[in-house]
């Protein structure tokens, strides 16, 4: 039986960084979460989640970044907006997790392979190269960075997806591509 | 009597109220100041001048230095004019030669990063003040008597004990010559009682409510002193402290009230049977809509007074109210030689002429409703905690057997949902008090009835009360699973065979670090508590304010909080916020003693700052008239000139300001006085 | 009526029977849709993981353009009518954000000034062209050969083949109730429950899981968890006896049609066909079912009953 000793230290804690994400409009809310547990209790992820929503919110409201970061929680929001719509204090959790999502990537901060952050990104660089997204070429993609076994284990919905003429692996890209770059880009010119 | 005859001698303090002025002000360097003004005598500073030492100081002044006239540069006149204003009283001088200079609240404290400047507007402002108060007048405070008796609307825990308490200490002698002095008591309801009549048991104690309740009903219904007005609504009031006039409005029984013995053979002669006719029934909102009653009724069994009434929605002599005779009538029949029944009853109205007024007319339970997500109306197995407070009662609706809504069924899980519509940004961001309190005592009234598994999900145990703690501890003893996790969704939707047929609660642990899901039976909703649907109509007859939530504004929520800002008028109990039911009856005690403290000094002083008409300048014109707030001006029709009752007026100076003739004057604000004020601050360079 | 038409990427994909239906059920009502010239994708879910403000950008063009229509953009999509409204809200709320989306704009001389309105096809259908309408359109109301459970003269119940309404379970998913339930209501909503009535189907009324997630992504990305969601959606729907599932959102519908066979390996079979509220609609308005991609349904359709067999069969319900 494996001991392992957890405690953590004031060290541990990124002094500010739940400050930093509170100040992200939109944000603001999370000062005033009483940890009752609403969220947590309508999210259909929470169960497969290692911290639970209202873990995350707390963690993150404490500065312990490194854990909230690297969390599958994280990650395993749908987006579905349950604990958004029934949060007593109105704080807005899913878009807080989008904002942590974010900053996981920026600082490269998830486990490799991981296929969430990795779809993200090539959907990303998909929509950025080509303006849409076509959804076969993109699951491919994902399947050959992440795990090409999995392609093969899905050779019957493949068939399935030919067979109703829903299976194409053309790209679909727009006129305006080089303007749409342009206006990707200028957000990043200026701190924005 | 004007000083202008005699030489005016001023006596000017200058206050440090500690640091408060003095770090920043430099009180000295004003008194030396003020001390070069013309009329002023003697001029010093001080470092409280509000304690003992100050005012005796100024006593002590006035008689040494003849001073006839005194200014005090301090704080707000709100906190301390009343102080001053005595000091000089008690040295002789009409207080009404004082005047009051902010130099805290209006200097040091928001120039506190500038003291030069401060400085010399504290000495702008004295001068102002000097040579205001050189222009001041004598004025004498007028008294308003205080008519001796009492109108208390609601007539639930907080009106009755407040109603006892005032009740009890007349003295109504026969032979006095005196009239007799009373208590109104007016409900709304066709009985007193209010919701604790409602309840089972009352936490800690687990005392009967009805039990320790009806007594004191009874008592007010027998007691001499009080006048009980029950099925009665206040219309209006009008007048000021001391002097109320209220319409009362009597809604008809269709009972004539004194040939009523309350032997209730009209409702078991009733053509409307439950068996025959159970659609022509109506919802029982005494058992909050869990059983039935017939359209002549008495609310519950112990209603005080033991009157029934006619509802003439559901009567079958009445369609939709109106009344057409179409019904055989056998309730008359039974009533018999008593011939309490009238059909042509009417609404009554009356007017009651009271000195003082206490609101004490309670809250109401939180829309279950508007929290869909808990399946109120949706699922049959949610209840309410009114609806199980009936539930559980020997005297309620199934006769105190706890069973589901099949009326057979008897549960053996039940969950119960704390802070529904409490605490919450989207309905009520307040904590209703009294929810978790109720929550344990409904945990062990169920258990103790059903030997169910108790669930209580909460998000803190809040037990503020003497003897809550402890009661928190013998339901912890009694094995109730209390799970720290706010629900989010009650739904009948079954993962697992044991959830089939269920409703079941998902809510995270958050103590033990995990994601639940209960099946339970029942499911029982711990409402908050809010505001009367009517709150804002009731204060507004009452010139009251109510606060943000909704609530009865008290005067100041530490140091007044049964004095509304109307003189005279007083709440009580959870019209105020929520409250539980010690707190509600201190609070009905404290309203009755401010009062009786009225009553009995039998007078109210008036600040003289009133103003008054110039009989030979006012041309007749009327323009005054319809702009006073507090309707105190009035038109002699015989002599063509308005006039001015002083007692209702407060001194806001719309008419003097209006008046096209100049002819209205305000004392302390007269001319000369206000125009002296200015010319002083403006005069300092 | 018209309106400006933005399909997003999926409906040009595997969604794309959801456009296939949409489209001539709008013009057989007399409505008008004009498609966004050179939309580009939302950026859904995904793109507001990444970079904010690169998302609200890539909205607020597709709004830009719709500006420049002047027309009411149509957005059948839910994550992209989520994306649309999100931003336009974020836009009015955040002064910071405005400003950063202009100068993107601007970049490429596109405007955006204050805001456009963005409908759900739900929407316009009930509250613009109204339910009463689009009743006296439906030519074939929907409706199955099966078995029906009737009342016999003599009070016993007998069992025959006859005519019955269809089933339906009214599946909304999140994104078109959370968190904005601008028209419809984010507990119970009732639009295409109506709407399906209308249509002279049955609605199952007390389906709890009617606003529950599927799992969006999660079924290619973490199986383990977004399949169970899945399966849980559709085990019900088969518990509450419906003959189909009707789904407004393309990923919805990929995920309930698509993953059967999955499904059936981890847990059990749980076979029930999905489609897209439009096809009911086409179908009830007697449109021809290749037309309204319903061949395009992994698990399919079952045949309706056509108003000669309605007319042939003694109907149990009038």
């Amino acid at each position: 039986m494996e001991i392992t000793r957890t405690i953590k230290y004031e060290a541990d804690r990124v002094k500010g960084f739940g400050r930093e994400v509170m100040s992200v409009p939109g944000c603001e809310q999370l000062e005033s979460c009483i940890q009752c547990g609403t969220c947590s209790g309508v999210c259909p992820m929470s169960i497969y989640m290692e911290y639970t929503p209202r873990q995350i919110m707390e963690l993150t409201r404490s500065d312990f970044k490194k854990e909230v970061l690297t969390s599958n929680t994280i990650w395993l929001c749908v987006s579905c907006y349950a604990c958004t719509t029934e949060c007593p204090r109105e704080i807005r959790i899913t878009d807080i997790i989008y904002e942590l999502k974010q900053r996981a990537i920026k600082e490269h901060q998830y486990p490799r392979g991981f296929p969430i952050p990795v779809l993200a990104q090539e959907f990303s660089q998909m929509v950025y190269k080509n303006g849409r997204v076509a959804e076969l070429p993109l699951v491919m993609k994902l399947f050959l960075k992440t795990n090409p076994l999995a392609a093969m284990g899905n050779w019957r919905m493949g068939m399935d997806l030919m067979r109703t003429g829903r299976f194409t692996l053309a790209s679909e890209r727009i006129e305006a591509r080089e303007d749409l770059q342009k206006m990707l880009d200028a957000i990043d010119a200026k701190q924005g | 009597m004007s000083a202008k005859q005699e030489e005016i001698r001023i006596g000017f303090y200058v206050c440090h109220c500690g640091h408060n002025i003095g770090k920043t002000v430099n009180c000295p360097e004003v008194a030396k100041f003020v001390a070069t003004l013309p009329h002023v005598v003697h001029s010093v500073d001080y470092k409280y001048m509000c304690s003992d030492p100050g005012q005796e100081l100024i006593r002590l002044d006035i008689q040494q230095h003849k001073l006839n006239r005194v200014v005090v540069a301090s704080c707000s006149p709100l906190l301390h004019e009343h102080t001053f204003r005595g000091a000089c009283a008690a040295a002789g001088l009409n207080p009404y030669y004082f005047q009051m200079v902010n130099i805290r609240e209006h200097d040091s404290w928001v120039h506190a990063d500038n003291p030069v400047e401060a400085t010399e507007k504290a000495k702008a402002l004295a001068q102002a003040a000097v040579e205001r108060v050189a222009q001041h007048k004598a004025l004498e405070v007028k008294r308003v008597p205080i008519h001796q008796d009492v109108l208390i609307v609601g007539g639930g825990i907080a009106g009755i004990h407040a109603a006892l308490t005032i009740a009890n200490s007349f003295e109504n002698t026969p032979d006095s010559g005196k009239p007799p002095r009373k208590v109104y008591l007016v409900e709304r309801e066709p009985s007193i009682g209010g919701h604790m009549a409602k309840f089972d048991k009352t936490f800690p104690t687990l005392d009967c409510a009805a039990c320790i309740l009806t007594p004191k009903m009874s008592e007010v219904g027998a007691h001499e002193n009080i006048e009980l007005m029950t099925y009665s609504e206040v219309a209006k009031m009008d007048g000021y402290v001391g002097n109320y006039t209220v319409t009362v409005r009597h809604k008809p029984r269709y009972i004539i009230a004194d040939l009523c013995t309350g032997c209730q053979d009209c409702i078991s002669h009733c053509v409307v049977q439950p068996e025959k006719s159970p659609k022509l029934m109506a919802a029982n909102e005494f058992n909050e809509g869990l059983d039935k009653r017939r359209p002549v009724y008495i609310p519950f069994p112990q209603a005080t007074p033991q009157i029934v009434l006619i509802d003439p929605m559901v009567c079958l002599n009445f369609r939709k109210g109106v009344l057409t005779d179409k019904c055989k009538k056998s309730c008359v029949t039974a009533c018999g030689e008593k011939k309490a029944i009238d059909f042509t009853q009417k609404e009554t109205t009356e007017e009651l002429k009271v000195g003082t007024i206490i609101v004490a007319t309670g809250f109401k339970a939180f829309d279950s409703r508007r929290k869909p997500e808990y399946g109120y109306g949706v699922y049959p197995n949610v209840y309410t905690a009114l609806e199980v407070e009936r539930l559980v009662n020997a005297s309620g609706p199934t006769g105190g057997h706890v069973v589901l809504r099949d009326g057979r069924t008897k549960p053996k899980t039940i969950g119960i949902i704390h802070c529904v519509g409490s605490r919450d940004e989207r309905t009520h961001k307040w904590c209703s008090r009294v929810c978790c309190m109720y929550s344990l005592k409904l945990a062990h009234l169920l258990h103790e009835h059903t030997g169910a598994e108790m669930y209580n999900f909460y998000i803190d145990i809040r037990t503020p009360g003497k003897g809550y703690e402890e009661f928190y501890g013998k339901l912890l003893e009694e094995g109730v699973n209390f799970i720290r996790g706010r629900v989010g969704e009650v739904t009948d939707w079954a993962m697992t065979p044991e959830e089939e047929g269920k409703l079941v609660i998902r809510v995270e642990d958050t103590l033990a670090g995990m994601v639940r899901r209960i099946p339970v039976d029942m499911v029982v909703l711990a409402t908050g508590l809010e505001p009367q649907a009517d709150a804002q109509e009731v204060r507004r007859i009452f010139n009251m304010s109510c606060g943000t939530e909704g609530f009865f504004l008290e005067r100041h929520p530490k140091l007044a909080p049964v004095n509304t800002f109307t003189d005279g008028i007083f709440i009580a109990g959870a019209c105020q916020g929520p409250r539980d039911i010690p707190d509600t009856v201190a609070q009905a005690g404290a309203a009755a003693a401010e009062a009786m403290a009225l009553i009995s000094r039998g007078f109210v002083e008036q600040e003289p700052n009133t103003a008054f008409i110039l009989d030979a300048e006012c041309s007749g014109c009327k323009s005054c008239i319809p702009l006073c707030p507090y309707t105190a001006i009035l038109f002699d029709e015989a002599r063509k000139k308005a006039y001015i009752n002083e007692a209702l007026c407060k001194g806001c100076g719309t008419c003097v300001a209006s008046c096209p003739s100049g002819s209205i004057v305000q004392n302390l604000f007269e001319d000369d006085q206000v125009f002296s004020e200015i010319h002083g601050v403006l005069a300092y360079d | 009526m018209k309106y400006s038409y933005f399909p997003g990427c999926s409906l040009k994909g595997l969604g794309r029977a959801y456009e296939e239906s949409l489209l001539p059920v709008m013009a057989h009502l007399g409505v008008e849709v004009q498609e966004l010239p050179d939309w580009n994708c939302c950026g859904a879910t995904a793109y507001m993981s990444v970079d904010e403000g690169r998302a609200s950008v890539l909205a607020a063009r597709n709004l830009a353009i719709a500006q420049r229509m002047g027309l009411s953009v149509m957005a059948p999509c839910s994550a992209c009518y989520l994306v649309l409204n999100k931003t336009q809200h974020n836009l009015a709320e955040y002064p910071a954000m405005r400003q950063t989306v202009d100068r993107a704009l601007g970049a490429v001389n596109l405007t955006l000034k204050g805001e456009v309105p963005v409908r759900h096809p739900l929407d316009v259908l009930t509250n613009d062209i109204g339910l009463e309408a689009i009743r006296q359109k439906v030519t074939h109301p929907l409706r199955l050969m099966g078995e029906v459970t009737e009342k016999a003269a003599d009070g016993t119940l007998v069992r025959r083949t006859g005519v019955r309404p269809l089933k339906v379970v009214p599946y909304y998913g999140c994104q078109i109730v959370r968190p904005y339930a601008t028209f419809d209501d984010k507990n119970d909503p009732t639009t295409m429950d109506r709407l399906i009535e209308a249509l002279g189907a049955e609605v199952v009324t007390d389906y709890r899981l009617k606003t529950k997630c599927c799992g969006g992504s999660l079924t290619g990305t973490v199986p383990d968890a977004g399949l169970r969601l899945v399966y849980i959606l559709l085990k019900e729907a088969l518990k509450h006896g419906a003959d189909c599932i009707v789904t407004v959102c393309p990923l919805c519908q990929y995920n309930l049609d698509a993953f059967h066979a999955q499904i059936a390996s981890r847990y059990e079979p749980v076979r029930i066909p999905t489609v897209y509220f439009s096809q009911l609609m086409g179908l009830a308005f007697g449109l021809p079912a290749r037309e309204l991609g319903l061949h395009r349904g992994v698990v399919p359709m079952p045949a309706l009953a056509g108003p000669e067999a309605v007319a042939a069969a003694q109907p149990a319900v009038a």
